[in-house]
């Protein structure tokens, strides 16, 4: 143990810790939106309530077929991610050529029903859900003890958003999103059913939100609003990052994960705003956030 | 002037096609016989794009006839036309930004068996190997013409619409389109060109349809271009 500033390494690193792991799922949450931007021109309010979805998912998937945390993060993700995709054929299809406040109203109204019906049927106090048996308990790293589970949700959501990056940015299948994201017409004329591709992009979106309730489910229980809270900071997180970038979205969630833990050590009151404050200024300095294209 | 018997690989009869509410054709009639270039000509707005993106089915809203090889192409998504062995070189270029060089060569999908293999493109275009790995867009503007043509000859496609390729391009480079044209004409590609420039259609088509206010007014042959001189400065007003 030693001391920085007055403050012991055991709280310093646990809240950074504690910030790695907002940051997990604010770069999980961000990534899936930026993706969704990219593709279909929408910002997609519902995610908050998708990320809520996956997390009730895994908790009916435990209540009614006990089926535990491993299946849950292999089957709520692909369940989300079909209702996504009715979402889109039923709806979103129809938006692509409005303004984006269509698609955002649409959206939100999807998240408020969501949100609604689930309060009415489990009420707001939340529901708990267990650490799975294999990440019980933790190890001591010297200079802070670190549970198990929340070490997996770190590496883990690292693991899946470098993926996403690699296949967007590095394969044929990613050079085929990045080309239909800047011309859809001319990549369809080519021959490329890219229709298809935007519904399975947004089904992708989605499921990445319920894989990212799934890994919050055992830190914060499972409650109606869940995303709904964290959804406002995700929103801040996409406009300090940027839309158009997949990178950006990954780093400017870790990031600021990890800025609002440092401020909740030096500075506790500052916490629950730094992130709007980084974003105001961002959003003077640069409109297009940090690592966003200008149009 | 079709040779008796000839079937034609590509027919319109009686395109109509509109922009939202501007109708932009109204009733155009040509053909292309397999392996022939055949060259629209015309003024500025005179409807030649719009006829080769009605043909590949990316406008908003099209009547009239389009058959491909017999099949009509009225009513299909583009993707579809794509597949049957048609493909587009539209006259922005359409290079993409966030694809490298090689990503933008190898974007569209073989459709067909037949397609022309990676090192005979890069011989028809030694610039594009040595730019494999630059941004798309960071290319020139011969380059781009370059790209946007080399990337739909490996598909497998057999009828190649090209929009203008050698707007805004420097001489030297539109001798060497003009070489690669003839080129993929003698190894059977058919082509539809869109040209403004008839001195550089001359080195190339068989044939011209003339395009005034969305309609075909006149059609010759490239022997008979000589004669038709003066009614062509008159069509397209040099």
């Amino acid at each position: 143990m030693f001391e920085l500033f007055g403050i012991s390494s055991q709280a310093l690193f646990g809240q950074l810790l504690i910030g790695l792991i907002n940051g997990s799922f604010y770069a999980l949450l961000s990534l899936g939106l930026a993706v969704i931007f990219g593709m279909l021109n929408i910002i997609n309010f519902s995610h908050g309530a998708q990320y809520m979805l996956g997390a009730f998912t895994a908790y009916f998937l435990l209540q009614y077929a006990g089926l535990g945390y491993w299946w849950a993060i292999f089957l709520a993700p692909i369940v989300v991610g079909i209702t996504g995709i009715i979402i889109e054929r039923l709806f979103l299809q129809w938006l692509y050529k409005l303004d984006h406040l269509y698609g955002l109203l649409l959206t939100f109204g999807l998240a408020l029903i969501f949100e609604g019906t689930f309060r009415n049927f489990f009420g707001s106090s939340g529901l708990p859900y267990s650490v799975p048996p294999a990440l019980q308990g933790g190890r001591n790293l010297g200079f802070m003890f670190l549970p198990n589970y929340r070490g997996w949700v770190v590496v883990f959501s690292l693991a899946v958003c470098l993926t996403t990056w690699f296949v967007i940015e590095r394969t044929k299948l990613g050079s085929y999103l990045r080309a239909a994201t800047e011309n859809p017409t001319l990549v369809r004329a080519f021959g490329i059913n890219v229709p298809r591709m935007i519904t399975l992009t947004y089904g992708f979106g989605v499921a990445l939100a319920a894989l990212a309730g799934v890994m919050a489910a055992p830190i914060y229980n499972v409650s109606p609003q869940m995303g709904a809270n964290l959804i406002i900071v995700v929103f801040a997180v996409v406009v300090i990052g940027g839309m158009g970038s997949i990178m950006g979205a990954i780093v400017t969630g870790f990031g600021l994960g990890l800025i609002e833990g440092l401020t909740k050590v030096f500075f506790p009151e500052a916490s629950n705003t730094v992130i709007f404050i980084i974003m105001a200024i961002v959003l003077l300095i640069r409109p297009a956030g940090l690592f966003g294209r200008s149009a | 002037m079709l040779s008796p018997g000839a079937v034609p690989l590509l027919a319109v009869e009686g395109l109509q096609a509109w922009y939202g509410e501007s109708h932009v054709l109204h009733g155009v009639t040509f053909d292309v016989i397999a392996g022939e270039v055949v060259t629209l000509l015309g003024r500025n707005g005179a409807g030649k794009t719009t006829t080769l993106k009605s043909i590949m089915g990316i406008v908003g809203q099209r009547t009239g006839s389009v058959r491909y090889e017999g099949k009509e192409l009225i009513g299909l998504t583009s993707d579809r036309i794509a597949r049957l062995g048609i493909a587009l070189c539209p006259e922005e270029r359409g290079i993409f930004a966030s694809l490298d060089v090689e990503e933008n060569l190898l974007l569209p999908p073989k459709v067909r068996a037949g397609g022309l293999e990676l090192d005979r493109i890069f011989k028809l275009f030694p610039n594009l190997q040595e730019r494999l790995s630059s941004q798309g867009t960071k290319l020139s503007g011969g380059e781009q013409q370059m790209l946007a043509i080399g990337r739909i000859l490996r598909t497998g496609a057999r009828l190649l619409l090209l929009d203008e390729p050698t707007e805004g391009l420097a001489p030297v480079i539109i001798e060497q389109i003009g070489k690669t044209i003839g080129t993929l004409k003698q190894q059977g590609f058919t082509i539809l060109l869109v040209e403004q420039n008839f001195r550089f259609a001359s080195t190339v088509a068989d044939r011209y349809y003339v395009m005034e206010n969305g309609r075909i007014i006149d059609r010759f042959a490239n022997a008979e271009l000589e004669a038709n001189l003066d009614k062509l400065h008159d069509y397209l007003g040099v």
